[in-house]
């Protein structure tokens, strides 16, 4: 007697649990219960679930029976005639969908050649065991499996043709690649996305070889000649937004250019681009520090007295302006109303990047690089037939990862290029690399892909051949531009007078405290306390008492308040210790410091 | 000839001394002198200079390939319980100078004839503890009588030469208020000696009765005979170096534990010096890690310089430190001012990581030499550069 349970309410038993099951996935295929009803007979618990909740992910199968799939080629043509449609499978019970659950009670073959009496379905495709992103690596089954992960990972960061309403959008932080191409080398998946209409990367020729070691540990050499052709150029967009708020009593923001007794004014240049309507005018250049949509708010805090107090009534400046190292074009601009009813201000800001040393390309098998050196075109190495490569691959990123896949595109790549067609690397199902070789002996290349090279410089020829070939590079949305920081002098904390951190707060970089070490280690004492003196402070302190006095500005002395008539002395020490001294005292601890002369 | 080695004999250390007197055996004294002095300007360059960070790099030169050692334990052959603590987790435990340690191990050297394999097993069996459990074979619980019979294994007497009545008397001894009778060859029977709960007395033997100490030295869990090159010796799991030194026929010069503690207590710290920085050269070798022995025998002179083993630790060599702030700033600061504010104590800034937080020049390197300026009189300085100038 087992129970059954739909979608987890006991409804009743049964007798015999395989006979029912039988019959609810018979009536299925036979259209009289619905195709989404999935069911499982659990051995261990003698428990049968029926499930048709929503949510759940289901996945189309081709139902076998003795060894033979019930879909055949008849049908298929009926298919690709428009005889039939995929509903009518489902209703002929040929094509079923199958939920995690009833995964369990089915043996899937993966392709007609595996099947057994046993099997009890077979996948539509092979490439059904890979996700949509891993479907896009070409050649994949010639992979290790974690480079196939990391390929698909890397696609979804690359730069593309995102949207083709793109120019009506207020996305954040997006990249647009401006010669986006359809890849020579390309998968089922491809047609399955309509790659076409949103691709996002480039055919490429390639060269693997070193260059002068500006293409060690996964960089990459690109031709200068390339990049002014175009080659991965893309335009970053950003929007910039500022919206009227409303604020109790009856005040509320104001777009437009701030008066210059606001407080926090900037200047008057910061101001200059934009218009009396606080927008700025389209097509205006704007780098850092500019104000880009002008507004004041009113102050903040006011109570009671303060609103008849004339020093508190100054309105506050509360542009929007271009952080520390950005820049642009004003690219659109639009003026309108939030959900709220307030006025809102958005504009677009548009940079155009080249690619440049420090920005980051990959290939579609995990093969990722930053651009060490672009070097101009007549310097590059060429074929014999005078083809110069657009960018430099190291052979040392092949052997230790065993992407074969990214080798074989390569030549896939090449094939596809000669012969002006496209070729298919669909995982288990892809052109045979044999045949591709020999295809490209045909149009007078080596089978093996070499060939003979030139150095661009001396015009020697290199003592090896050298594979060369035409690839999909992506140009990956990290950009330098974006990343790029230095600082030497800047913002320090509030509370231990150091450095502030990160790039948003133009911060410092740490001397932490195992660089510390190497300081101590290489014995430059003085150079430490150099990189220390950040928080460099001269403290007042008592020689009596030992704690920090006070120096008085205006009668230009400095006294201790405990002691009154002692001694004080200028004391040189880092902030932080200062910190250290009063966050000691609110514990009790009196620190004292005993001073002495230094020599 | 000799005149030459003369004036470097105390210049030199010893094995240098010897390494040139080999290399050089058939030179002229001219010669000679030249390459003394040659080797003796070497040898100056390769002395480390006053103010070199010594510690620090020390501290860097083992930590650094720390972090490229694996945490893999050692499986040893062919005995499935038998996991040595290799890598990192053995490093630390050295250097904290743990008391309780991951693997405690031994391996007993044999004198000649042992060595060769004579009665190997034997001596191995010897050196192994027994406790009563592995004598038992079965128990059975009257109770009416309130009485226990043990079954004994023959075969495990006969390997020690033991009978019931040997046993009882062991028993005896590390068992207090039961009364023994033996039946036969391999037959004990017990009976609780108290007036009343006897059966409750009689439970409770039967797990005490398994973990009674029978023969064999104290802490020895496990015993291997190994061959290692020609020589066979015994390696141990489990440590007490003082009762298997006292065993006839151990080659106590070279028979070791990694009981750094256990070296200390019975051979003193310079031993115990040397068992660390052997100690930790077996795991560096083990990962092939290449560390400069110097460097260890730093590290090995620090935790033990104090004339017992102090580890790397709070409550070893940090807490030595005579600086308030130098403690403070490694671990647990709260419990340093607190104590510090009780004492009243008193920080020189003598250290390193004290100047550091006051943003002071480091005592080290280019930090440490002074320059001492004399203070003269005016009228002195007046009388000196008036003869100057005359």
């Amino acid at each position: 007697m087992a129970d059954i349970f739909l979608d987890y309410k006991f409804i009743g038993t049964v007798k015999d649990p395989r006979e029912f099951v039988g019959n609810v996935i018979g009536e299925r295929r036979q259209g009289k219960l619905a195709a989404d009803l999935n069911i499982l007979y659990d051995e261990d618990v003698d428990a049968i679930y029926l499930e048709t909740a929503k949510g759940r992910s289901v996945r189309p199968l081709i139902v076998v029976k003795n060894g033979k799939p019930l879909l055949t080629d008849e049908h298929i043509r009926q298919l690709d005639v428009g005889q039939i449609q995929w509903a009518d499978l489902l209703k002929q019970g040929l094509v079923e969908f199958l939920d995690s659950a009833e995964e369990e009670m089915a043996l899937v073959a993966l392709e007609e050649g595996d099947l057994s009496p046993e099997h009890t379905h077979m996948e539509i495709s092979s490439l059904d065991i890979i996700g949509v992103t891993t479907a896009l690596v070409p050649f994949g089954n010639f992979n290790q499996g974690v480079r196939l992960t990391q390929g698909s990972k890397n696609q979804k960061q690359a730069v593309g043709f995102y949207a083709s309403n793109y120019f009506m959008r207020m996305d954040m932080d997006v990249n647009l690649l401006h010669y986006a191409q359809k890849p020579v080398v390309t998968t089922l998946m491809y047609d399955v996305l309509e790659y076409d209409k949103h691709p996002s990367g480039m055919n490429v020729t390639v060269a693997i070889m070193s260059y002068k070691g500006y293409n060690m540990e996964d960089a990459i050499v690109v031709n200068g000649g390339s990049i002014d052709r175009g080659l991965a150029r893309s335009t970053y967009y950003r929007p910039v937004e500022a919206e009227e708020l409303r604020y109790s009593g009856g005040l509320m923001d104001e777009i437009t250019i701030p008066d210059k007794d606001v407080r926090g004014y900037r200047s008057e240049h910061d101001y200059r681009l934009i218009e009396p309507d606080g927008l700025i005018s389209v097509e205006s250049r704007v780098a850092e520090g500019d104000v880009v949509i002008g507004k004041t708010s009113p102050p903040r805090f006011l109570s009671g007295t303060d609103e008849y107090n004339l020093a508190t009534n100054y309105r506050r400046e509360s542009s929007m302006s271009l952080k520390h190292g950005e820049r642009g074009v004003v690219d659109f601009v639009m003026l309108t109303e939030n959900e709220e009813g307030n006025k809102l201000v958005q504009v677009r800001l548009r940079d155009n990047r080249i690619p440049e040393i420090g920005d980051k390309f990959t290939s579609r098998h995990g093969q990722k690089g930053v651009i060490a050196l672009i070097v101009s075109e007549p310097d590059m190495p060429f074929t014999a037939s005078g083809i110069v490569p657009d960018l430099l691959f190291s052979p040392h990123g092949v052997p230790s990862r065993m992407t074969v896949s990214h080798l074989i595109e390569l030549v896939g790549g090449k094939v596809g290029a000669l012969g002006g067609r496209y070729i298919d690397g669909t995982m288990f199902n892809s052109e045979p690399e044999r045949d591709m070789r020999e295809e490209l002996r045909t149009y007078g290349f080596r089978e093996n892909g070499a060939e003979t090279m030139y150095n661009g410089q001396t015009g020697e020829e290199f003592h090896v051949q050298i594979f060369v070939g035409n690839m999909y590079y992506l140009r990956l949305k990290h950009m330098v531009a974006n990343k790029v920081h230095s600082r030497a002098r800047g913002p320090i904390q509030l509370l231990t007078r150091q450095p502030t951190e990160g790039k948003a707060k133009e911060g410092g970089l740490r001397l932490g405290e195992m660089e510390k070490d190497t300081f101590v280690a290489h014995g430059a004492s003085l150079l430490l306390k150099e990189r220390f003196d950040s928080d460099k402070t001269i403290i007042p302190v008592c020689e009596n008492c030992g704690l920090v006095a006070v120096y008085d500005a205006r009668r230009n002395i400095a006294h201790c308040p405990v002691c009154q008539d002692s001694e004080v002395s200028q004391i040189e020490m880092s902030y932080a210790f200062k910190l250290l001294l009063d966050e000691l005292k609110s514990l009790t601890v009196y620190p004292r410091l005993k001073l002495k002369g230094k020599y | 000839m000799a005149n030459a080695y003369a004036e470097y004999e105390t210049k030199l250390p010893k094995s240098i001394m010897e390494e040139v007197k080999q290399h050089a055996a058939g030179a002229t004294d001219a010669k000679l002198k030249k390459i003394l002095a040659a080797v003796y300007i070497e040898y100056q360059r390769a002395l480390v200079d006053p103010g070199e960070a010594v510690g620090n790099v020390a501290a860097e030169s083992i930590g650094e390939p720390g972090t490229q050692m694996t945490l893999d334990t050692f499986h040893f052959a062919g005995v499935s319980e038998m996991n040595v603590t290799m890598g990192l987790p053995r490093l630390i435990e050295v250097l904290d100078a743990r008391k309780t340690i991951g693997t405690a191990m031994m391996e007993v050297y044999l004198l000649p004839p042992y060595n060769a394999g004579q009665d190997i097993k034997k001596i191995a069996e010897k050196i192994k503890e027994t406790s009563f459990r592995e004598y038992i074979l079965e128990f059975h619980i009257d109770v009416l009588e309130a009485n226990m019979t043990i079954k004994l294994d023959k075969t495990k007497m006969d390997m020690v030469d033991a009978t019931p009545d040997k046993l009882i008397k062991v028993l005896l001894k590390g068992l207090k208020g039961f009364e023994f009778t033996a039946i036969g060859t391999d037959t004990i029977v017990a009976k609780s000696a108290a007036k009343d709960e006897q059966l409750k007395d009689i439970y409770h033997l039967k797990e005490k009765i398994k973990d009674v100490y029978v023969n064999g030295v104290k802490g020895i869990k496990m015993v291997l005979p190994v061959k290692r090159g020609e020589e066979f010796l015994i390696v141990t799991a489990g440590t007490n170096l003082k009762k298997i030194l006292a065993i006839e026929g151990v080659d106590t010069t070279r028979t070791t534990t990694n009981n750094i503690y256990e070296v200390e207590e019975l051979l003193g710290i310079e031993a115990a010096r040397q068992s660390i920085i052997n100690e930790m050269n077996k795991v560096l070798d083990n990962q092939g890690i290449d560390i400069d022995v110097r460097h260890i025998m730093l590290a090995s002179d620090t935790m033990s310089m104090s004339g017992h083993m102090l580890g790397i630790s709070r409550y070893g060599i940090v807490k030595e430190k005579p600086s308030v702030l130098a403690r403070a700033s490694f671990e647990t600061p709260l419990k340093h001012i607190f104590n510090a504010a009780i004492t009243g104590e008193e920080d020189h800034l003598n250290s390193v990581i004290e100047n550091v937080m006051l943003n002071q020049p480091v005592p080290l390197g280019t930090g440490l030499p002074r320059i001492v300026v004399r203070h003269f009189p005016k009228k002195v300085v007046k009388k000196a550069k008036a003869e100057v100038e005359a």
